[in-house]
């Protein structure tokens, strides 16, 4: 298993905090991780976006160039992450706000209408946990005991009322991904 | 020990203080401001000090004082800031006073900017500041050794009373990884440490311990300079560290260090993977740089590429390391770029002559060889 994951949005959606649970439940299935966030003079609604890599493997570049794994929240990301895609790899889409297909066909899309999903759930910030589901449901990247663990490690503190909900985003996102949102 | 994971500048400010450093004094730069956010809030904790400076040259005088009374002392920056340090780094190394001073690189010259750089191999390894001095000079490649070497660094520092450099970068600095972080060292351990030259108060038992690093009869300067010399002699034959990879049968040798290091070790994984026998020597300390390790190695190898996030640093100590035995290439990027795999990958084809047809443009970067044989 080598997953080398680009996700990128606008600041704000939830991108940081989403690869973060992603390696946090590597890290707790024993696998090597590493976490990269874009830095720099950069605000809220600017781009955000994060190289991670979860392996059975020692990790040698963090830098992921040619993800194997693409999630996009915004279509800006998708014209600009697009090409990277190493053929076959999967492609991740908020196809609540991205209506553009992708321009390649050696891919496998899959759209996912996370704000739609979240605004039903009753809290639109929960979308980046949909996609999270979506994301860990098609890879099997992190078993999802991990993922509700590392849940529980960030938010339970000050936040704690929010780890039910958050888990509820995932279980939904997951379920969503062969449901609703199929192959584009 | 537990695997926790944190960012390369929290694991590093962690492992300081496990490693008894209760004094530290820094100013804020990007993108190591973690190292004194995250101390701000645990110096208090533990009863240490953080202090933050008017300025970068006031922490570093701090540090010369801390030093000076025998404490395990700390100051973190980023490049720029680094320069304005080193008046105060030669005045430590000058008065042998141990201490830890962090640089996470960024790029420059100037202001530059807040992204990845390893542009200061020299200012590092070189002097930066006047006189003849050595630092001892960490590469930390991975959040886990950041936190390593921070931890290990304190002892050296103490052992040779002489300033320690970590040298990371942005992106060490800023990522995160699995850590297991180092145990906190018993108190009494660092106590027992010799330290009878610290500016401690004499209680009118002994003559006072000063530090004044001027010396106007020339005689006495030498005579530290030479004493000096000795002492980094001492160093270059005990201390150098270096990390090969797949370098037993290799016949294309790349050497890089920090962060580049592991874009280069996945590049040499695609290229055996196209039966290229490259490998890899990674200084681990770049001061003392391993000298012989890479003539050694020079010796079985078709040609050096170095590669770095600079116009070329580390490839000096390289050619002066092989002499003219085999031609050293050089391919970096510069001013907060990092190298990608792919193109570190195309160079070793390039220089393996193999028609890598995967890539038909070259990627952007410095290229050039060093010393034609």
């Amino acid at each position: 298993m080598d997953q080398r994951v680009v996700i990128s949005g606008f600041g704000g959606q939830g991108i940081m905090s989403m690869a973060q649970l992603i390696v946090y439940a590597g890290m707790m299935d024993g696998k090597n991780v590493s976490w990269v966030p874009s830095y720099g003079p950069e605000m809220r609604g600017g781009t955000a976006y994060c190289n991670l890599v979860v392996s059975d493997m020692k990790i040698g570049s963090p830098v992921v160039t040619k993800p194997n794994t693409l999630i996009v929240m915004n279509l800006p990301s998708l014209i600009k992450f697009e090409k990277s895609l190493v053929p076959n790899g999967l492609l991740l889409m908020n196809s609540s706000i991205i209506s553009q297909r992708p321009a390649r066909n050696d891919i496998r899309p899959y759209g996912i209408k996370i704000n739609d999903l979240a605004v039903e759930l009753g809290n639109l910030r929960t979308a980046n946990m949909i996609m999270l589901g979506a994301y860990v449901e098609l890879t099997k990247a992190v078993s999802d005991d991990s993922v509700f663990a590392s849940i529980k490690k960030v938010l339970g503190g000050a936040k704690k009322e929010l780890v039910s909900l958050n888990i509820d985003a995932f279980k939904l996102g997951a379920k969503s991904v062969h449901a609703m949102c199929a192959k584009i | 020990m537990e695997k926790v994971l944190m960012k390369g500048n929290e694991a590093l400010a962690e492992s300081a203080i496990r490693a008894g450093c209760r004094y530290y004094f820094g100013y804020p730069i990007t993108p190591q401001s973690e190292i004194p956010e995250y101390l701000s809030k645990r110096m208090p904790q533990v009863g240490g000090v953080f202090l933050q400076a008017e300025s970068e040259v006031a922490a570093i005088n701090m540090v010369y004082g801390a030093a000076a009374a025998g404490a395990r002392t700390m100051t973190s920056s980023s490049s720029l800031g680094i320069s304005l340090k080193l008046e105060g780094i030669s005045y430590i190394a000058a008065a042998e006073l141990p201490c830890v001073i962090v640089n996470i690189m960024r790029g420059g010259p100037g202001l530059g900017g807040i992204q990845p750089a390893q542009s200061d191999y020299f200012q590092a390894t070189k002097g930066g500041g006047h006189g003849d001095y050595r630092l001892i000079v960490y590469a930390p490649s991975s959040v886990q050794e950041l936190a390593d070497m921070t931890y290990q660094a304190f002892d050296i520092a103490d052992m040779y009373r002489n300033p320690v450099m970590i040298l990371g970068d942005g992106l060490l600095g800023q990522m995160m990884e699995q850590v297991e972080l180092p145990e906190f060292k018993e108190n009494k351990l660092i106590k027992t440490a010799d330290k009878s030259w610290a500016a401690t108060g004499t209680k009118e038992s002994r003559p006072p311990n000063i530090f004044n690093t001027l010396y106007l009869d020339p005689e006495k300067l030498e005579e530290l300079n030479l004493a000096l010399f000795e002492k980094y002699k001492a160093i270059e034959s005990r201390e150098v560290r270096a990390e090969e990879y797949m370098t037993a049968d290799a016949d294309l040798l790349l050497v890089a260090y920090g962060i580049t290091a592991r874009i280069v070790k996945t590049a040499i994984d695609e290229a055996r993977k196209k039966g290229i026998k490259a490998g890899l020597m990674r200084p681990i300390t770049l001061w003392p740089f391993p000298k012989a390790l890479a003539n050694q190695l020079s010796a079985q190898v078709k040609c050096i590429l170095t590669v770095e996030m600079s116009q070329g640093q580390l490839i000096e100590d390289v050619c002066l390391a092989v002499g003219r035995r085999v031609p050293v290439h050089f391919y970096g990027r510069v001013g907060g770029m990092i190298p990608s795999v792919e193109a570190v990958y195309h160079e070793i084809c390039r220089y393996a002559g193999m028609k890598d047809d995967a890539l038909l443009e070259l990627d952007a970067g410095i290229r050039y060889t060093y010393a034609e044989v």
